[in-house]
């Protein structure tokens, strides 16, 4: 058996939560943008998308994201679709993400009075355009802090990554645990690094939230 | 000829029977205050005729063109239609010099500066030149409607369509907006304006409708109809009122 010292664990632990972030970005960003397309989706009046929304809602948020994560790396293997682990972990992520956000981003944007739309529409200005000059700027501002507080909620949703054999934080624990069998120690400062990453997000979202508020 | 016109317009929500034929015809230069109770279909009315909301029998035109809700209409129905609304709906990000110039260089393409020399000429006609760069928060409820109305006048609108402009204000800011209202009426500006400011009807307006359960129940030239009431209704309406 390996002698692992603690400079060696902790340098290990480091070196995962790199991937952690990475994939804590990248489902992040891919989140975000299908969350943007499929709000844009919702706000048209066509019913047909804004059913396939509601669907793809349900279905996301209904269900836990280790399925997800499962049936992304083993039923697309299934398939026949070759799939990384990295590769599922991203796409059952973004998924997830995407199905909050959709939520999120309706609240906030529902805040908002009807009759910014109906002035807008009176003055002649299009759907897009009301979008773009009207409802967006106003959108953002209310939905950063929540946006940001979500984020959290991904960052830790990166951990399941680690049960279809991505390496990130929670498995690199898992693995210095098996090597030392020192498990307090080990998963203590697994804990301590994402909370390390969360909670300044959360200051964050709570400051944002405040600064919101008093400019209302 | 007539600027807007309504023929035989039936409006439903649901089940509920809201407009009931109403046949009403406004010319241009016209001051036209529609009074009422709650509930008799005033603001349905007005929403019809900018296309904010679908009438499913008869039909309006607005200078000669029909107004449907269609998306593409309801852009072109807004050259020639302003809307002013109870709580003035100002946009709360924007400056108020923002909120006067965006339709002009978004809708009509102008230029940043003539569009800035149109806002500021609007504004200096509700009496706001000094508030171009302040934002709407900053400013009292009159003055936010004064806004409001800049904004829409920036368009250059054939008819002005106002829904209880003065309601959300306190009593001493009613005055202030209404004194512009008579102004535009005096430039000869299209008016049609839903309003329980009675003086003003009698006073500024050129004509009266009275509204009693989604039909017009009686109109009139203001003086006259509302000193000398044939309807039991309106009688009571303006005995209540007054
Ligand atoms: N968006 C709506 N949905 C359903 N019913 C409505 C809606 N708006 C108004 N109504 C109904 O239409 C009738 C007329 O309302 P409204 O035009 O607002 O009257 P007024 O402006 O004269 O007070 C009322 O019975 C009201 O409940
Ligand atoms: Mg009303």
């Amino acid at each position: 058996m390996i002698e692992f010292s603690n400079y060696d664990i902790l340098r290990n632990l480091m070196f995962a939560t790199q991937w952690t972030i990475l994939l804590s970005l990248a489902a992040f960003i891919g989140g975000t943008t299908v969350a943007l397309t499929l709000t844009a989706m919702r706000l048209t009046r066509n019913p047909a998308m804004q059913r396939i929304v509601r669907v793809y809602v349900e279905l996301f948020q209904g269900t836990p994201l280790l399925m997800q994560m499962f049936l992304c790396f083993f039923g697309l293997s299934m398939l026949g679709y070759e799939i990384s682990a990295w590769g599922a972990a991203i796409l059952s992520l973004t998924l997830f993400t995407s199905a909050f956000l959709v939520e999120i981003w309706r609240g906030c944007i529902d805040t908002l009075p009807k009759g910014q739309w109906e002035a807008s529409r009176c003055l002649g200005l299009s759907f897009l355009q009301t979008l773009r000059h009207i409802i967006l700027p106003q959108a953002i501002r209310v939905a950063t802090a929540p946006t940001v507080g979500f984020s959290v909620q991904v960052i830790k949703g990166t951990a399941l990554a680690s049960v279809i054999g991505f390496v990130e934080l929670t498995k690199v624990g898992t693995m210095l645990n098996n090597a030392t069998f020192e498990p307090f120690k080990i998963f203590t400062l697994v804990a301590l690094i994402y909370f390390m990453l969360c909670y300044p997000l959360s200051l964050y979202s709570k400051h944002l939230e405040k600064k919101f508020n008093v400019s209302r | 000829m007539s600027l807007v016109n309504l023929h035989q317009v039936h409006k439903y929500y649901g089940d509920n029977h809201v407009l009931k034929g109403i046949d009403l015809d406004i010319k241009a230069g016209e001051v036209v205050s529609i009074i009422g109770k709650s509930g008799s279909g005033k603001s349905t009315l007005l929403r019809c005729i900018n296309g904010l909301e679908q009438y499913q029998e008869g039909g309006i035109t607005v200078d000669g063109k029909e107004v449907t809700t269609e998306d593409i209409q309801v852009r072109r129905l807004a050259l020639s239609v302003g809307m002013i609304f109870q709580n003035f709906n100002l946009f709360p990000h924007m400056t108020v010099g923002e909120n006067v110039m965006l339709a002009p260089t978004i809708v009509l393409k102008k230029s940043k500066a003539e569009a800035e020399t149109t806002a500021r000429a609007m504004l200096e006609k509700v009496g706001l030149a000094d508030k171009f760069d302040s934002f709407p928060e900053k400013l009292s409820g009159g003055q936010q409607q004064r806004v409001a109305i800049a904004r829409a006048l920036a368009m250059s609108p054939k008819v002005l369509l106002c829904d209880e402009i003065t309601s959300a204000l306190d009593p001493e800011l009613v005055g202030e907006v209404l004194k512009v209202l008579e102004q535009l009426a005096k430039e000869g500006i299209t008016l049609v304006l839903v309003t329980h400011e009675m003086n003003f009807a009698r006073d500024v307006g050129s004509r009266v409708v009275f509204m009693h359960q989604g039909k017009v129940w009686e109109q009139g030239d203001s003086k006259t109809l509302l000193s000398n009431p044939q309807t039991d209704e309106l009688k009571q309406f303006i005995g209540a009122v007054l």
